[in-house]
């Protein structure tokens, strides 16, 4: 996709706001890259979160005719959008994000994609995760290929997928840790002794180990950096203590289990020699029925994805102000409600660059507008920013990975998608 | 010569004491004798229907919605009364059907004496995956297959697809239900009537609200092509999905009020005032009106169209075979899909005759569903209390029926093998071994379940270990126990 032209006054790019002047004052700028110091934490929104609900273009003179019942209201009444600027807003659930906004440490992206343009979850996944044009074309991820061309260079553990098992996006030659929140106690040392000595014969079950027992290391570590006991005592949990609550339209028990897996990464990141990248999975964001406006369904899921975020500023601390919080979905969703009071899959959609080393308080928007012939095929947001421009810009300008590899090892046949400028504190 | 154990472990779900020697004689006729007939559960956990289950649901929803309105109604009287209720009948009466099936799961799993079949079973249930995180779902996952699939598992692929498209808890899960054709009888009935609800809402509410407005939900219809039939490569445009969704209006579930009365709660139900109207024209080819019968007529060219045979090929050779199929077994699975129409029974049978699913190494990195099984028959156990499968399956990452998309849990080893996974299975292992060591020695155990799979180093290993327990959670955990 080729950058469009810029002059019309219809558009806006880089649309400032009075928030920035508020950020001067935080001290932030005194952490920003010192090298090798800087952190990534990549939040995946697997589903497809309609960016027409979590960032209303209230001033859309169409919004509210397509969006029905779905639709966020313009800010001064009760429930309504939370201003960024004239035209857009954030979903009443974001207080948090709204709150780092108005510091000046949140851009916010709408009528953004990948280049995929079809509208299947699976394969839009896939393109979001492997940095290529188009589905399995690649077996690893854009950002284990970033790790390796990491300024510092690479070693092992330098990027953790907070899960049990590594998503694409961090698959690849770069060996990386993997650790969800779900405690693994009282595992006896001498089995993994004696599992090791097993092991030994087979590299790749040898090479799991190893790296299981250093990560319940830095684990144990992390949560001992600040006292606080990470996890329930085995057996704590009931084991269905996270069966869905039962009236909600998508996935309901993970709003709060997304805040276990930011508090799980803040943890490693903090730890001695802890990594420095960190990717968090939620899903849920699917909404084809019932999706609720200012409250209701998605509003749960984006006040868990709001708390998850809270939880991350607050348990990296000192960290947050090196930090970049990149929150992104496969796909937007249908400019106008479905049949069943959801939207179906769409294209273009928003996405969030959060923490202290963002240089934020912006909306980053060539906003195409949802009159009928803007339309993508007559139904989607037409995204009008690769997304690439703005996974390179952080590659660039936060872990400072050299330019000629990001366009062509990391991100190839992506000349058309230059990185954005200025994304972070300088 | 290891045919025998590939028989029982790579196309079985593992080896009870005397599995291998029962398939010694003649591997493949072994596994052939197993995919005839329907497959009904081992075991003897009771199960509620389907329609059972829904109507339960809906009596306590209505029930919920009763006592919210009262909590809410007491709270604005005496604001230290909570606003919502303290109990939730919704997930009282869902509970304990999700428990029951997927202790009904664990136990067939683990008594069959047609695992092969029962592999197949798991294979289209996931295939066609429901995930009961979805609340509307959450207590009929297991119906799907228990209804739709064990029936079907060796009959034809257009039978096995019909009743899964029909089944309610697939309608409920991709919100086909309301689904509703812009000029069917319904939505025509709610435009004449400005501000009148044709579900039945009382008419006070009207006011300046938008008009709800009528349309398709094109999620099933979506799913059906992408993940059920031709493969998202399968040759279909935007044009296509919608077009399909419209055909398959009307394709609901009984029960309902007001204007949605009709059909038998709980069970499949063409709502015809719902239906899209009319001759629609789906890959280039004309489907006349016939009510259900459109779709119906849909799903039988989808069924035995080539992308489908090669989807559903490529997905048996993955699953059996390798992660990285083979081409030379996709295509003979393909050609005997194609040759067939898709009788599943000659599909399942070109699999078996592919070489390529008999090579000795073990290429399949058991998924937990494989880990737990296998491990289950190997110590000729079968669960007791529903308990100990669900909280075995959520600290191991696979919850049983809830893959969380529709694309069903991923079969290649990348999305199962992190160092965490691995850690978790050790610590599964170990609380497993302290249960079940009692009587058990480890050396045989290893020889009942493995065959000549076992390496000597496991072997001595074994023998060497400080505890029966150790030892039987060094088997479990050995390479050759967390492969296929």
């Amino acid at each position: 996709m080729h950058p469009r032209h810029l002059s019309t006054t219809r558009r806006r790019f880089l649309a400032a706001t009075g928030a920035l002047a508020a950020s001067a004052a935080l001290p932030n700028v005194l952490f920003a890259h010192t090298g090798g110091s800087a952190r990534l934490v990549v939040v995946i929104l697997r589903g497809a979160l309609d960016g027409l609900a979590a960032v209303p273009p209230y001033a859309d003179p169409n919004y509210a005719g397509l969006h029905r019942e779905l639709a966020i209201a313009a800010p001064g009444v009760a429930d309504s959008a939370l201003a960024l600027d004239n035209t857009f807003g954030l979903h009443p659930s974001l207080a948090f994000l709204h709150e780092r906004y108005l510091a000046g440490e949140v851009l916010v992206f709408q009528a953004v994609a990948s280049p995929y343009r079809d509208r299947s979850h699976f394969d839009g996944q896939n393109v979001l995760e492997n940095g290529l044009t188009k589905p399995l074309g690649s077996a690893d991820g854009w950002l284990n290929r970033a790790l390796a061309a990491l300024p510092r260079g690479h070693g092992a553990g330098r990027a953790v997928a907070v899960s049990q098992n590594v998503p694409l996006i961090l698959r690849g030659d770069v060996p990386v840790i993997s650790k969800s929140p779900q405690t693994t106690p009282d595992v006896d040392e001498d089995l993994l002794a004696r599992l090791a000595d097993l092991y030994s014969q087979d590299d790749w079950f040898s090479a799991r180990l190893s790296e299981a027992v250093q990560t319940e290391k830095l684990a144990d570590e992390g949560s001992a950096a600040d006292g606080q006991a990470m996890t329930a005592p085995a057996g704590a949990q009931p084991a269905m203590a996270a069966a869905p609550a039962p009236n909600s339209a998508v996935k309901p028990a993970a709003p709060d289990r997304i805040s276990g897996v930011a508090r799980m990464a803040a943890a490693l990141m903090r730890s001695e020699g802890g990594p420095e990248v960190a990717v968090i999975e939620a899903s849920g964001w699917d909404t084809h029925a019932n999706q609720g406006g200012a409250r209701g369904a998605l509003a749960q899921r984006l006040t868990g994805l709001d708390k998850a975020l809270r939880t991350l500023a607050n348990e990296l601390g000192p960290l947050w102000p090196q930090t970049a919080v990149l929150v992104v979905t496969e796909f937007g969703r249908t400019a106008a409600m479905n049949g069943t009071r959801g939207t179906d899959h769409g294209t273009g959609g928003c996405a969030f660059l959060a923490g202290g080393a963002v240089h934020g308080g912006r909306v980053i928007a060539d906003w195409p507008g949802l009159a009928r012939t803007a339309l993508l095929d007559n139904r989607d947001l037409r995204p009008t920013l690769d997304l690439r421009s703005v996974f390179k810009a952080v590659l660039d300008q936060h872990l400072r990975v050299d330019s000629k590899t990001l366009a062509t090892r990391i991100f190839p046949d992506s000349s058309g998608a230059r990185p954005l400028q200025g994304l972070m504190r300088a | 010569m290891v045919q025998t154990e590939i028989a029982v472990l790579r196309f079985g779900l593992g080896a009870r004491p005397g599995d291998l020697a029962a398939a010694a004689g003649d591997p493949r006729g072994w596994l052939m004798a197993q995919i005839k007939g329907a497959l009904a559960l081992a075991g003897n956990t009771p199960l509620a229907p389907s329609d059972q289950i829904f109507t339960e649901l809906l009596a306590a929803r209505d029930e919920f919605r009763e006592m919210k309105r009262t909590a809410a109604a007491r709270s604005s009287t005496d604001p230290k009364t909570p606003a919502a209720p303290a109990v939730n009948p919704l997930r009282d009466a869902y509970l304990p059907h999700y428990r029951a099936q997927v202790l009904a799961r664990a136990q067939s799993a683990a008594l069959t004496t047609r695992p092969f079949a029962e592999r197949l079973v798991h294979f289209w249930t996931n295939h066609f995956a429901v995930s009961a995180d979805k609340a509307a779902v959450f207590g009929v996952a297991g119906t799907l297959e228990n209804e739709a699939i064990r029936p079907h598992v060796d009959g034809r692929f257009v039978d096995l697809l019909t009743a899964v498209e029909q089944h309610p808890a697939m309608i409920a899960f991709l919100d086909n239900q309301y689904s509703v054709g812009k000029d069917s009888e319904l939505a025509q009935l709610a435009a004449r009537r400005a501000g009148g609800h044709p579900f039945g809402r009382p008419r006070t509410d009207v006011q300046d609200k938008p008009k709800r407005e009528f349309g398709i939900n094109e999620n099933l219809a979506r799913e059906i092509l992408e993940l059920h039939t031709l493969g998202v490569n399968g040759g279909y445009s935007q044009n296509d999905v919608t077009t399909f969704a419209q055909i398959i209006t009307g394709w609901s579930i009984g029960g309902g009020k007001g204007r949605l009365t009709g059909g038998i709660p709980g069970r499949f139900y063409f709502r015809d005032n719902l239906h899209e109207p009319g001759a629609k024209t789906f890959l280039g080819k004309t489907y006349y009106e016939g009510g259900q019968r459109q779709g119906e007529a849909v799903l039988a060219d989808l069924a035995r169209h080539p992308a489908t045979a090669r989807f559903v090929a490529t997905k048996l050779v993955r699953h059996f075979v390798a992660d990285d199929p083979p081409a030379a077994a996709v295509d003979r699975v393909a050609r005997a899909f194609l040759k067939t129409g898709g009788d599943l029974p000659s599909v399942y049978a070109a699999l078996v005759e592919a070489p390529e699913a008999w090579d000795a190494d073990m290429r399949k990195f058991k998924t937990p569903e494989d880990f737990v099984f296998s491990t289950l028959r190997a110590l000729n156990v079968s669960p007791g209390q529903p308990e100990e499968v669900v909280r075995s399956f959520d600290l191991l990452g696979q919850r049983q029926y809830t893959p969380g998309s529709p694309a069903g849990w991923p079969d290649t080893a990348k999305s199962w093998d992190g160092s965490d996974a691995l850690m978790h299975r050790v610590l599964w292992a170990s609380r497993i071994a302290g249960r079940y060591e009692r009587g058990i020695d480890p050396v045989d155990l290893a020889a009942s379940s493995l065959g000549a799979y076992v390496r000597p180093g496991t072997v001595t290993a074994l023998r060497r270990a400080s505890s029966s327990t150790q030892a039987l959670a060094l088997l479990l955990m050995s390479p050759e126990f967390q492969r296929r």
